[in-house]
């Protein structure tokens, strides 16, 4: 790795303010330049860093001991910053303690601007930031902690031995099951409910006039909170002052390229349009739909309506697997008016959305299919609904009726049923591939319905149902072997970019400015 | 009943006469200025209108109470909507540089809709209600209403029929119209109870321990639970609903139930045997087991749109707005007189405008006093409208929103009182 850093903006006093701590908030921009080679190494690294962190999520419950072991693994790899200056002293191998952090700093602020652009871009940064961020600061030591928040104006107070006295009751009973705590021995804050929402949201504090009362060990919840809040608003204004940074002609394919690494493939963006016929749907949805989309698909084909998370979730993958608009159209139309809905309300109330998905109406954004994340965590179904992710979504004792039906076998189903129980969905739904494709060992890690449409035909020899052309999407072939295949990819494109980008320094001062 | 003399085919007929005689504008103007505290606050908020035909026109604006009142009687709008105070005019939107047009802050919302409650009512289903069915509306409104005071801290809930099968609520505290969005959704999934769609059975599953506010839930359903469910609902009466039941709690109950159940017909002792099966598990089995609550509460508990109280540029049906099929006013409902409430007493246009032609005792002399007082002319007609809607049975409504307005307007003499003590300073 290499290391141009020409005229150093910051004092020495300076810099070890940002970089005294091993976890950072990311408060101010990095005010150096920096050379360009090191903008794409730094970004790429942070970028593999962020994808492997999303791949712990999904195949270990956070925090657990395994999630820390491999989260711990993949920051020294990556020569991020995992442990206290202290500790690095002893070991002299590798870049310093000092470098670690400010790459941690630089590939933060880097990665903002290639992931400020789109909400899925952002809804993905802010995620996976913050579950790293929440794995740093819980693996701090105590005092640690505390400094941490005095520096961020996180100071709050503990209620009074009386006040929680009188509440002992309440505050017994709006914590965690199981976790032991006793509201004797433990310091309580109050806080306004504002400052700590996802234990609001969860129900996991007390709640009273508009304060909750936090026992000591949620304080984290509150740091993460904070941290969330500043990192999405940091990103909006980034994006506000993005025009500047695109008409830059060196920065700008690499963001994109950057950017569109986080799911592995864009499957907005189709080479097989108007290859499947409206015909061949129904026999597709049963061979190489995933579960979610069957489901819609066969309630679509009941009801003659779905509500609006379902034609969302299910046009949008239709527009993916290579529908037209047109197609599209006639697909919706001729389904909704079997059901109470006639021709002239169908184009009133429904035929906008459907241009609208394709982009053709309102702000003209040309929506993507949702990814897995997508469908399992935003939007949940409710009464009257069937779209969602049904490992996710469905009742056990539903989904394993419906596996029944689909004939996978009882030692299939257990399978499945156990990853569910641990919160694996889509590891979960690749065993369902496995199993109705009867292959041993899938090659893809799947995050997106339209990955495993791809995958499907690919196994079931793709060409005989799809006309397809002969360059369709390269990505997803590519898209083998866990994680960070992306990054790989974008680091090829990015090396690919013009020869001259890694002489020139960029002063990325200018592109913070509003942030 | 008024109600059944409303034919749709008459509004466009009757909405003139409501926009010029009988919707209260200038309650409406005070509430949505609130105090003229911020600026702009008014000047800056997105109403949008459907016309005749659904044609449905977004991003209207107005600077007045004056020309609200001009727009609304030239347009005469099916429905009305209100959206968000923006960053700028919304009916300058097009004309601001993109991306800076924003929506900054809205009253949290709720809406909660009969319809989403279909796999739990057997009287009706769909856009259909009746006084069985209504009881939800209560329990909805008794427990969120409890809830957003108590726990959040909010004052000034203004609930309002919808004018067919729901309820709304406009939470107006200013610390309410600033909340953001993760703030909003967190509230909302704060009193979401019933999780899940229709490849759900069991959409309550409560987890050790209780958190108080499900507890104070509780005791609302419980309230409600035997006249409601076990009566008028007759769960635990026909075979096929009984099953409905019965798929909620563990295997093993299912099957004593299932066998006592054959023996006992009076759905209130069938209840019994399920709470004593349930009291029973709760002392044997290490388990967490509360079925007989998690029962109750999926058969009662509210059911919320998450997606219309989340966003900051949602809109939703306005007050005193008409109701198209079944034209009845969009009314607020006093939660003093809840228990007693009945939608389909809620007046329609057809009954009020027919009221407005009646003749009424007394009139003349009223009449001859408002003569004597030397106002000027605009005056006068603002107070013909004010007898106007008087004389109609929108005016207990009416009335309700003023005490409402006056409960805000004290906390708004407070903010303006303390900003002007801020500028004294200087
Ligand atoms: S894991 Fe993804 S593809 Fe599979 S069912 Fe769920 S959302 Fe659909
Ligand atoms: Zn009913």
């Amino acid at each position: 790795m290499q290391f141009i850093s020409r005229q150093k903006k910051l004092g020495p006093h300076s810099q070890t303010e940002i970089y005294g701590q091993l976890v950072q908030f990311y408060g101010q921009p990095p005010l150096e330049n920096i050379s360009l080679s090191e903008f794409e190494t730094f970004a790429v690294e942070r970028l593999k860093l962020l994808k492997s962190v999303e791949n712990l999520g999904v195949s270990y419950v956070k925090l657990s001991e395994q999630y820390n072991n491999k989260l711990h693994h993949e920051l020294k790899n990556l020569n991020f910053p995992y442990k206290s200056e202290t500790e690095d002293r002893k070991s002299q191998t590798g870049p310093s303690e000092h470098e670690k952090r400010r790459k941690d700093h630089i590939s933060h602020f880097i990665l903002r601007l290639a992931y400020c652009q789109t909400e899925d871009l952002r809804r993905w940064f802010i995620q996976q930031e913050v579950d790293l961020f929440r794995y740093r600061f819980t693996d701090l030591p105590p005092e640690q902690k505390l400094e941490l928040l005095q520096k961020n104006n996180l100071q709050y107070h503990a209620i009074s031995a009386e006040e929680k006295k009188a509440l002992s009751g309440k505050l017994v009973h709006s914590s965690y099951g199981g976790s032991g705590i006793k509201v004797e021995d433990q310091d309580f804050y109050k806080v306004p409910f504002q400052d700590a929402l996802d234990l609001v949201r969860a129900r996991k504090v007390y709640l009273k006039a508009g304060y909750v009362y936090i026992p000591q060990q949620d304080i984290v919840t509150i740091v993460l909170n904070d941290f969330r809040t500043r990192l999405s608003k940091a990103l909006a204004l980034t994006a506000r002052s993005l025009p500047a940074v695109h008409s830059d002609e060196r920065l700008q394919p690499l963001l994109n390229h950057l950017s569109h690494a986080y799911v592995g493939q864009d499957y907005s963006i189709q080479k097989n349009v108007g290859k499947i016929s409206l015909e061949q749907i129904d026999s597709l949805s049963g061979k190489s739909f995933p579960l979610c989309m069957r489901q819609l698909h066969q309630n679509l084909r009941e009801n003659h309506h779905l509500r609006h998370g379902g034609r969302m979730q299910y046009g949008l993958f239709l527009k993916g697997i290579g529908l037209s608009l047109e197609q599209a159209l006639q697909f919706w139309r001729s389904e909704f008016i079997r059901g109470k809905v006639d021709a002239d309300k169908f184009d009133k109330a429904y035929a906008y959305s459907i241009r609208h998905m394709f982009g053709k109406e309102g702000k003209r954004t040309d929506y993507t299919p949702y990814s897995c994340m997508k469908v399992i965590l935003s939007n949940p179904p409710s009464q009257g609904d069937h779209h969602g992710c049904p490992f996710r979504h469905s009742d056990p004792e539903l989904l394993k009726q419906k596996l029944q039906f689909y004939k996978v076998s009882p030692s299939g189903i257990s399978q499945i049923l156990e990853l569910v129980k641990g919160m694996h969905y889509q590891l979960a739904c690749q065993k369902y591939f496995e199993l109705t494709h009867n292959i041993e060992d899938t090659t893809f890690s799947l995050n997106h319905p339209n990955q495993y449409f791809i995958e499907s035909q690919k196994v079931l020899g793709g060409g005989k149902d799809i006309k397809r052309e002969t360059d369709t999407p390269q990505r997803s072939q590519e898209n083998s072997g866990r994680g960070s295949t992306a990054a790989r990819e974008a680091a090829a494109a990015a090396a690919n970019a013009p020869q001259h980008l890694a002489e020139i320094t960029e002063d990325l001062d200018s592109f913070f400015q509003d942030a | 009943m008024p109600c059944s003399d409303y034919d749709p085919a008459s509004l466009p007929d009757l909405l003139p006469l409501y926009y010029r005689r009988l919707f209260p504008f200038s309650q409406y103007y005070r509430w949505l200025n609130y105090g003229g505290v911020q600026k702009n606050y008014f000047q800056n908020r997105e109403f949008s209108f459907t016309l005749k035909d659904d044609i449905y026109v977004r991003y209207q604006s107005f600077t007045t109470q004056n020309e609200l009142e001009k727009e609304m009687q030239k347009m005469n709008p099916y429905k009305i909507d209100i959206g968000a105070i923006y960053s700028h005019r919304p009916n300058q939107h097009n004309t601001v540089k993109s991306g800076t047009f924003q929506a900054l802050e809205k009253e949290l919302v709720f809406d909660i809709d009969m319809t989403d409650y279909d796999d739990v009512r057997s009287c009706c289903s769909a856009a259909d209600i009746c006084s069985k069915c209504w009881t939800l509306m209560t329990i909805a409104i008794r427990i969120l209403d409890r809830a957003l005071r108590e726990d959040f801290g909010f004052q000034h809930l203004l609930w309002v029929y919808s004018g067919r099968r729901g309820v709304h609520c406009w939470v107006c505290d200013e610390a309410a119209r600033k909340l953001s969005v993760a703030a909003r959704s967190a509230v909302a999934e704060y009193l979401s109870l019933v999780k899940g769609g229709e490849e759900t059975v069991k959409k309550v599953m409560l987890t050790e321990p209780i958190h108080p506010f499900i507890r104070e839930s509780l005791v609302v359903v419980e309230r409600y639970f035997p006249r409601y469910a076990l009566q008028d609902q007759d769960i635990l009466g026909r075979k096929e609903s009984v099953d409905k039941v019965l798929a909620l709690v563990p295997e093993d109950v299912r099957k004593d139930l299932q066998q006592d159940f054959q023996n006992e017909k009076k759905p209130e002792t069938r209840w019994k045997l399920v709470k004593d099966q349930a009291s029973k598990k709760q002392a044997t089995a290490k388990k967490f087991q509360h079925f007989e609550k998690e029962i109750m509460l999926q058969y009662c508990y509210p059911r919320l749109d998450v997606n219309v109280s989340k966003g900051v540029n949602h809109l939703l049906k306005s007050p005193f707005s008409v109701h198209p099929k079944t034209g009845r006013i969009s009314v607020p409902i006093n939660l003093k007189e809840l228990d007693t409430f009945d939608p389909f007493a809620v007046p329609t246009i057809s009954l009020i405008c027919e009221e407005l032609d009646r003749p009424r005792p007394g009139e003349e002399e009223e009449k001859s006093e408002e003569t004597k007082e030397k106002e000027n002319e605009k005056d006068a007609a603002e107070r013909w409208k004010i007898r106007d809607y008087k004389r109609t049975s929108l005016a207990k409504y009416v009335k309700h929103f003023d005490q409402f307005l006056d409960g805000m307007a004290r906390a708004w003499k407070g903010e303006l009182l303390r900003k002007s003590d801020l500028q004294k300073e200087f």
